[in-house]
């Protein structure tokens, strides 16, 4: 039997290039949905929990790990998704909060922040860095984003929901 | 533990919100604004992604595959309770309905994330977080458009008593009901109804919509048992429609 030279530390940087198909520029790692990587003989099972239960992301992020896992030579690559480890905001790493950021989006509040969500109003305007702003809707154009309006600089932006 | 007990009451849950699921996607391009619609296109996705997750823990155990569950059983078949397959009607309902319905649902996963079935209690750990976002839409708007105008406090008024026997039909019984509580699966639609009252009355009363009296609401029940209203049959043929055409197709 053949086994991995890799260690789980590469297979993440492997799959720091498998990035969130609605958001470029954020990979699969930084977004926090990795929650186990296993390496078993020539075979290597990665665990993925969904950022939304309903996500339809998910099946094709899915996919994109078996395939960027199999391109580095990886002979069996089992992936899986499951609610075991729950996913919340507090997962994304600094570099993707960065990440989110420059393409436009308010990175989530930390979440330890509210127990209420009625105060969730005061998101940073990720252009003007603004604090006039206002939550038009926690509901956007698709589960993990919300909309604001900066009173600031007079522009729409959306956040990446805490959860 | 029999599985049967466990089965009906992932049935139950996994309908319901497949059922509000497909009524809520209905308001997708008709809402009053375009924040609405996408609110309720949003909450469709998400409820069911929750029932899709049920569905998966009900396969688990023997059942068949998610999309035979959902597209091929016929009304008498669906445990969810009449409210969920209610149709829309207009928003003062819609928006009644999604507070009493959000408002139980939201619980009944809270106390489920202490549920001894650990796939159940992994699902609800997870649903948990995306509801508050659920049941915070549906208090802002109820508290807003109760207190607003003379009109919108008339049409929730009127919509609340409309609903609340169906509301309280949620709530139906199952017949394993003692020993879904004593396995530590759940703690029983009792429990979750005085938890549902005590919710529902606090929003109220923030608002100038005043409750029926709980003593003398008769509930509408059957929906657990498949006794359903003539407005859920077309509501599966036209959910079904695609996949009743090619049942094998892939996308």
């Amino acid at each position: 039997m053949t086994t991995i030279s890799a260690s789980v530390k590469q297979i993440y940087e492997w799959l720091e290039d498998v990035k969130d198909p609605e958001i470029p520029v954020l990979s699969l790692v930084d977004l926090g949905v990795i929650s186990n990587v296993e390496i078993d003989g020539d075979k290597v099972s990665i665990e993925l929990t969904p950022t939304f239960a309903g996500c339809p992301a998910m099946e094709y992020m899915k996919n994109e790990v078996i395939e960027k896992l199999k391109s580095k030579g990886i002979p069996k690559v089992e992936a899986t998704i499951s609610f075991r480890v729950p996913w919340s905001s507090e997962f994304i790493s600094e570099k993707g909060k960065k990440a989110l950021k420059q393409y436009g989006f308010a990175p989530p509040p930390s979440n330890k922040l509210f127990t209420e969500l009625e105060i969730l109003e005061n998101a940073i305007c990720p252009r003007c860095e603004g604090t006039d702003t206002e939550m038009k809707s926690p509901f956007g154009p698709t589960l993990c984003r919300s909309l604001y309006y900066c009173h600031d600089c007079k522009e729409a932006f959306e956040q990446f929901k805490p959860l | 533990m029999e599985k049967l007990p466990l089965k009906e009451l992932l049935y139950k849950m996994a309908d319901d919100q497949l059922i509000i699921g497909h009524r809520n996607s209905e308001w997708t391009g008709f809402g009053p604004l375009l924040e609405e619609d996408i609110a309720f296109s949003s909450m469709a996705q998400d409820k069911i992604g929750h029932s899709l997750a049920l569905y998966t823990i009900l396969h688990e155990l023997g059942e068949s595959d998610p999309d035979t569950v959902a597209f091929t059983r016929n009304a008498n078949q669906f445990h969810n309770s009449i409210f969920t397959e209610l149709p829309n009607q207009e928003y003062d309902f819609s928006l009644v309905r999604h507070f009493l319905y959000d408002t139980a649902e939201a619980l009944r996963f809270e106390l489920l994330t202490n549920s001894t079935c650990e796939p159940l209690a992994q699902v609800a750990r997870k649903v948990r977080g995306e509801l508050r976002y659920h049941t915070l839409h549906a208090k802002t708007w109820l508290k807003q458009l109760g207190s607003a105008t003379e009109e919108s406090v008339g049409r929730l008024q009127k919509s609340l008593e409309q609903a609340m026997p169906y509301a309280l039909g949620m709530f139906e019984e199952s017949p394993y009901e003692n020993e879904i509580i004593e396995a530590g699966i759940f703690e029983g639609e009792k429990k979750l109804k005085e938890l549902w009252m005590a919710k529902v009355e606090e929003t109220i009363s923030q608002t100038s919509l005043h409750l029926p009296d709980w003593k003398i609401v008769q509930p509408i029940t059957g929906g657990r048992i498949g006794k359903h209203t003539e407005h859920l049959q077309p509501l599966l043929d036209e959910m079904s429609e695609v996949f009743r055409i090619d049942p094998g197709a892939e996308w």
